[in-house]
């Protein structure tokens, strides 16, 4: 079942898999249908995936041992 | 002819054989404690290997030169391959060859000199941590197929590091980058490293470790190549891609990392997907699974169709009327049968019915012909009448009686 804690990896692996199986059984309707669904929903939450990280460019650098963030000029 | 030779007279006691002779030299060589065990400094020429395993050379200088043996034993320890024109440095004792009188070098260890020094250093790390299981596949850690935040360990001012965030952003362009400003060359530049590798260690959330630098020397590269650096990288919980130098130069670091790449270039390929590439991929799965349903539900659909087509779902009434008619056939069929039978039956009784007429009495009375009768019984013979009998003459319309008069028999 999908799952969003599951990585991007995992959701791609179960879309070609369910792609994969759909492709090569004749499955019923109801389980052909139900196979699109989630396979739909899935290829949802990994394009969506892509877009969650977000472009940034830090320098660290270590402060009494723990490691700060600062901004990183090129 | 006279000779003009003398004989000189030398006591004989004064007088020494070769063999005495080099049997001191060889002690006293042997015996002097300069020429034994020295480190000598060389380059090998005339390099030959017996089928014996002992090693023949000559080590030699600007200025002078003298022969080398290595026996097999101690060849066999060696960590390279001796050539001509190397230059090595050897741990070597004097010896004698009484039957040549030759003095030679026994050599017990070899080494090369200079920059093959640091090279057997290298290989003799390699082999160290190689038997301790650093290198071994069971410790690769994967590398993720999409990570979120990529830290990079190099130095903050090379060329590397822009080529680097440069190919990465390209690649995916929202991409978290955390780089650790890092001494990738030089003195302190080793501890430098393991600082920066368990540094970032510490920030949750890093998916993968670039460490790296460009292309330089051997020694350029050499902090690469320390122990310290090695088992930092081997300690680190955080996945690392190991990107030195050109592709040609293997450093330790590449053999212990999760990930070799052959340059820090390439690196960002290795690191992260192409999002475009990606989201390629995705775009086309989706294709595919809206396809295959398309088509499922169509064959489905055109199946039904197929079914729900025939006669008896599309114009049911149809077989019933058919049915309908086949009665209303039948009946007429039966009807007809039955009039047919009666007409039959009819015209039969019609012709019984002419026959009897046709032998009605009354018909031949009818035509003029009349019946004689005695006590109501028709008389057919002249037997029983007798004269003065009453008869009854029956006519179409009525009764004569009458008596008899005479009886004559026509014959």
């Amino acid at each position: 079942m999908t799952n969003k804690s599951k990585s991007f990896e995992e959701n791609l692996e179960e879309l070609k898999e369910s792609v994969k199986s759909l492709e090569e059984g004749d499955l019923p309707l109801k389980e052909t249908l139900e196979k699109f669904e989630e396979g739909l929903k899935v290829s949802k939450l990994c394009s969506e995936e892509l877009d969650t990280a977000q472009k940034k460019i830090e320098k660290i650098i270590e402060k009494d041992g723990k490691p700060v963030s600062e901004p990183f000029e090129e | 002819m006279e000779t003009n030779q003398k004989t000189i007279k030398i006591p004989e006691s004064n007088i020494l054989t070769v063999g005495k002779l080099t049997d001191y030299i060889k002690q006293r060589l042997e015996g002097d404690s300069n020429l034994n065990n020295i480190w000598v400094r060389g380059e090998i020429s005339n390099f030959r290997r017996q089928s014996s395993g002992h090693l023949y050379f000559t080590l030699k200088d600007d200025v002078s030169q003298i022969e080398c043996i290595v026996w097999k034993s101690s060849a066999l320890l060696l960590k390279f391959e001796p050539e001509q024109g190397m230059k090595v440095l050897v741990l070597s004792s004097i010896d004698l060859y009484k039957p040549y009188g030759k003095y030679k070098l026994i050599i017990s260890e070899m080494h090369l000199d200079g920059l093959g020094e640091l090279h057997q250093k290298f290989l003799q790390l390699k082999e160290k941590l190689k038997k301790e299981g650093l290198f071994s596949e069971e410790h690769k850690k994967p590398i993720p197929k999409f990570p979120r935040v990529i830290g990079i360990i190099t130095s903050p001012t090379g060329a590397a590091i822009k080529d680097l965030i440069r190919n990465l952003t390209r690649r995916f362009p929202n991409i978290n980058i955390k780089v650790v400003p890092t001494l990738v060359q030089g003195i302190g530049a080793s501890k430098n490293i393991v600082k920066s590798i368990e540094l970032i260690n510490k920030i949750k959330g890093v998916d993968v470790i670039i460490l790296g630098r460009g292309g330089g020397s051997l020694e350029d590269l050499w902090c690469f190549n320390e122990e310290i650096v090695a088992r930092a990288i081997f300690k680190s919980k955080i996945p690392i891609i190991s990107a030195v130098g050109h592709e040609t130069d293997f450093t330790i670091s590449d053999f212990v990392a999760d990930c070799r790449s052959p340059t820090p270039s390439t690196a960002a390929e290795i690191a992260v997907p192409d999002k475009n590439e990606l989201l390629k991929e995705i775009n086309h799965l989706r294709e595919r699974l809206l396809l295959k349903t398309k088509r499922t539900i169509e064959f489905k659909k055109q199946y039904m169709e197929s079914i729900t087509d025939r006669p008896i779902f599309k114009r049911p009434f149809d077989f019933i009327n058919q049915y309908l008619q086949q009665i209303d056939d039948l009946t007429l069929k039966s009807s007809r049968a039955i009039h047919n039978f009666l007409e039959l039956k009819r015209k039969g009784l019609e012709i019984i019915t002419a026959k009897l007429y046709s032998i009605n009495p009354r018909a031949v009375l009818e035509r003029g012909y009349s019946i004689a009768m005695k006590k109501g019984k028709i008389i057919k013979t002249i037997q029983g009448i007798k004269i003065n009998d009453m008869i009854d003459i029956v006519i179409l319309k009525g009764k004569i009686k009458s008596q008899v008069k005479e009886v004559k028999n026509d014959k």
